[in-house]
């Protein structure tokens, strides 16, 4: 044994000297086909998760979106058909890996039932209240009527009108309001169902009375008039038209 | 999205009414309802339920209602000095014993100090229950005395976490708490308990809880998967297997080892891993990542087909994600759905429990790949990129060395924790694991300090387990053990057979590496040459203390600190320029690995 410093490091051959395959991954950690290199691209994507309606529960999704880093467009949030039940519906723009990772993650929640992306074609809506200055009323209102808008309330000042829509739709018409000034906007995000018989997340049921009522158009008798009132009101409240008599 | 508010106060109200502080009426209530219990009762009725016998913790305000019931139990209760001591021992005890630790802490200060030991085990996927005080539900959201949302801040690192608002439930929870913790892939869940709750009666006699209904993922995989994996690996030349934590957590060791064994595939390892398989068997290549060997990240790089087992690819282990066995197509094994294809794309996903899938796949594969060549190779990368440390006489003491020197006075079935930095990264390379459970280390989180209560919580599972001749050996850095040194008084009040080896740098010997490499050896902040003289502090806190500078006075030493019946502390004082080698530089290609500066 020396008494001299050995240099310090291991013996073997230096990196430049190893062999090294060619071959790589993206960054999504996937093999690159030498003979067709392509990443993943984002897409939009309407993710709905059917969840537990407790306290905490929004807490818990997004916390688990914001700390992923997942690229949010919206997040709505509701009640279903079923007591108990809640519906959140996330507008995500990713990669296809990060689709299937935030639904992976989504069902790893205790208060998740379900979470899928929805498959096939999508029904999806998003309302917004625009306030306009009220300079012209005619001419806003025209554009209103043009977008099957509702007029909410007219003043001295402003206007403020409703309008709901696909977002593309709600897009043009905040356009089209854009020239009488706008004051203020409130848009509640995209929120969507699965069309047809298609569950709108996997393996989701409505409630059972819910079912009756809707097939049979008589009340189920085993039911409780808690129970019945309660689904009437949210059948009222989604269709869209009689907001104004159930609040 | 719910009348929550009205609802908590509500209860809050009831609770109000059954609070145990003194008053007349809540006697002559209690005298006519039927025997209950309170929900600090309840509370210790689950934690039995669950076979709890060992808890960690630290007394307070909060949870003083539960202590009270705890008194009355035959669960032994060790007090440690800090909660995230507590913490940790809890999740190391896990770790040892196969079951989940449980640690208690009170609410606000209490609780915020468990996190660092939650977050720990949350990234190690170990089983941990932790029990936190809280404030009265009247209180809750006041800002009162001591109160932190602990539910909010532990809500990302933990599997899943729970507020009992009412004391007919707790039994419930907790029990539930428990199952959560260890169904699929473990992880620590929390209960937080507010102390009107604890203190309130119920008409739940204190009897043990049902046990709850928890959905278990299936163990088993698609059995069509396993057919195409096992495919994938007749056809492979350059198999390997990887062996993660997840591998030891299902207790899959035995079978992952027959596994390779029985179709002579070349194993390595994850740094959790270690112990899954053995590394004195000539298809060992030992860990791969970081500070893996050569060989592990030579295979890593060049195999065509990667046998990935309960492994979450950490970016430590991967390296650069764009070189990580960029030939191999992947076979994963994992229980947890979520980690299939998270960092590396699988080409063969395999959900279920290791050692179901391992055993599946073994039935699967009808003949052994043609890896002669390959295992040739795997044996020449040994020879050639050798784990080793050059040692002069006249040098200081070599960290290695001491690694080398308690693992050979020591058996097989020892039980190694550390600390974390360039003394964990020695003690991984250099220690021979053999056996799973046998290291106990802070992989994910990286939180330094977790040696010496680890040591703590390895020793008690050991001693409940019947198991007292074990040994349980602690290296810590000198940074590193300060952080919790106070649990060294905890080790002497409870007498605990414990040998804590300090690799004493006087830095913090990772920090001052990467200085030196990255930094233009700036070495800021690193030079601890402060630290205290660690064998005296052991003598005053009441433990043995020894200190080593030379070579020729290690095994000795070693020697007498493990035939001491209590805890001691050597305090090795080894060359403080002494780096960890090979390495692979932050997101590096493995196959690049640095096996001087030189090459950084």
């Amino acid at each position: 044994m020396s008494d001299d410093r050995i240099d310090a490091g291991l013996p073997g051959r230096a990196p430049s000297e190893r062999p090294q395959p060619e071959s790589r991954r993206t960054t999504d950690g996937v093999r690159i086909d030498p003979v067709v290199e392509a990443g993943h691209v984002p897409r939009r994507a309407v993710v709905s998760a059917l969840v537990d309606h407790e306290p905490g529960v929004l807490a818990q999704v997004s916390g688990l979106i914001s700390r992923r880093q997942f690229n949010i467009e919206s997040l709505t949030v509701g009640p279903t058909t079923v007591d108990g039940h809640a519906r959140i519906t996330t507008v995500v723009e990713e990669t296809d890996p990060g689709i299937e990772q935030l639904k992976k993650q989504l069902r790893k929640l205790s208060a998740v039932i379900s979470a899928g992306e929805i498959a096939g074609e999508t029904v999806s809506r998003e309302l917004v209240l625009v306030k306009v200055r009220g300079d012209d009323p005619h001419q806003v209102h025209a554009i209103t009527r043009m977008y099957d808008g509702e007029t909410l309330d007219a003043g001295p000042r402003t206007i403020t009108v409703e309008l709901t829509g696909d977002e593309s739709r709600i897009d043009a018409a905040i356009d089209a309001y854009r020239r009488f000034g706008i004051v203020e906007i409130a848009r509640t995000g995209q929120t969507a169902l699965a069309r047809g018989d298609v569950p709108t997340t996997p393996g989701e049921e409505p409630a059972p009375d819910c079912q009756v009522a809707n097939r049979e158009g008589e009340p189920d008798a085993a039911n409780t008039d808690t129970s019945r009132a309660g689904t009437a009101e949210r059948s009222i409240r989604a269709d869209g038209r009689g907001r104004d008599t159930t609040e | 999205m719910s009348d929550s508010a009205t609802t908590q106060r509500e209860r809050t109200e009831s609770n109000e009414q059954t609070d145990r502080t003194p008053d007349p009426r809540a006697d002559d209530a209690r005298t006519e309802t039927p025997p209950g219990s309170t929900g600090a009762q309840s509370v210790v009725r689950a934690l039995e339920a669950a076979n709890v016998t060992v808890a960690f913790g630290v007394q307070g305000g909060a949870i003083m209602p539960v202590y009270d019931a705890l008194a009355e139990s035959s669960i032994r209760h060790v007090t440690m000095a800090h909660e995230q001591g507590a913490a940790h021992a809890a999740d190391a005890y896990g770790v040892v014993a196969g079951e989940p630790g449980v640690c208690l802490a009170t609410s606000g200060p209490g609780a915020t100090n468990l996190v660092t030991g939650i977050a720990d085990a949350s990234m190690d996927s170990d089983a941990l229950v932790a029990l936190t005080g809280q404030v009265p539900t009247s209180f809750v959201g006041n800002d009162a005395f001591q109160e932190t949302d602990t539910v909010g801040i532990t809500r990302p690192i933990t599997k899943h976490n729970y507020f009992v608002d009412a004391a007919t439930d707790i039994g419930a929870v907790v029990g539930d708490a428990f199952e959560r913790s260890q169904v699929g892939r473990a992880g620590p869940t929390l209960v937080d308990l507010p102390k009107d709750v604890t203190q309130a009666e119920t008409d739940v006699t204190a009897d043990r809880p049902t046990p709850p209904a928890v959905e278990a993922p299936d163990r088993r995989a698609e059995p069509t998967a396993v057919e195409a994996a096992a495919r994938a690996i007749e056809a492979a030349e350059r198999p390997l297997c990887l062996f993660g934590g997840g591998v030891v957590a299902a207790g899959a060791s035995d079978v992952a080892t027959r596994f390779a064994r029985t179709f002579g595939i070349p194993a390595t390892t994850t740094m959790p891993g270690l112990g899954s398989f053995p590394e004195d068997d000539s298809l060992s290549l030992s860990f791969a990542g970081m500070h893996g060997t050569g060989y592990a990240n030579m295979a890593i790089t060049h195999t065509d087909c990667l046998i990935a087992v309960g492994t979450r690819f950490d970016d430590r282990l991967t390296g650069g994600i764009d070189s990580f066995a960029p030939n191999a197509a992947v076979i994963h094994v994992d229980i947890d759905p979520a980690e299939i294809s998270k960092n590396v794309h699988a080409d063969y996903p395999l959900i279920g429990d290791a050692s179901a899938v391992l055993e599946q796949l073994r039935a699967a594969v009808e003949t052994a790949p043609p890896a002669e060549s390959w295992r040739e190779q795997c044996a020449e990368w040994k020879e050639t990129y050798p784990l080793t440390y050059a040692m002069c006489r006249e040098e200081p003491l070599k960290p290695q060395f001491v690694v080398e020197a308690v693992d050979e006075a020591t058996g097989d079935d020892a039980i190694v924790t550390t600390g974390v930095g360039q003394h964990q990264m020695w003690a991984a390379q250099f220690w021979t694991f053999t056996e799973p459970r046998t290291w106990v280390s802070s992989h994910g989180l990286g939180a330094m300090g977790y040696g010496l209560p680890a040591a703590i919580g390895a020793r008690l599972a050991l001693d409940e387990a019947g198991e007292p001749d074990r040994d349980v050996v602690c290296f810590e850095g000198d940074g590193s053990l300060l952080m919790t040194i106070q649990a060294l008084s905890v080790a002497v009040r409870e007498n605990l057979d414990v040998t804590v080896a300090v690799l004493n740098n006087e830095h913090i010997g990772m920090v001052r590496q990467w200085q030196d490499a990255f930094y233009e050896g700036t070495r800021m902040a690193s030079e601890y040459d402060w630290v205290p003289a660690f064998d005296t502090l052991a003598e005053a806190f009441g433990a043995r203390g020894f200190r080593v500078d030379d070579r020729d006075d290690v095994a000795p030493t070693i020697e007498e600190a493990l035939g001491h019946d209590g805890p001691s502390v050597i305090d090795f004082h080894v060359d403080p320029e002494e780096n960890v080698f090979p390495m692979v530089p932050s997101g590096g290609s493995n196959g690049a690995f640095a096996l001087s500066e030189d090459h950084l």
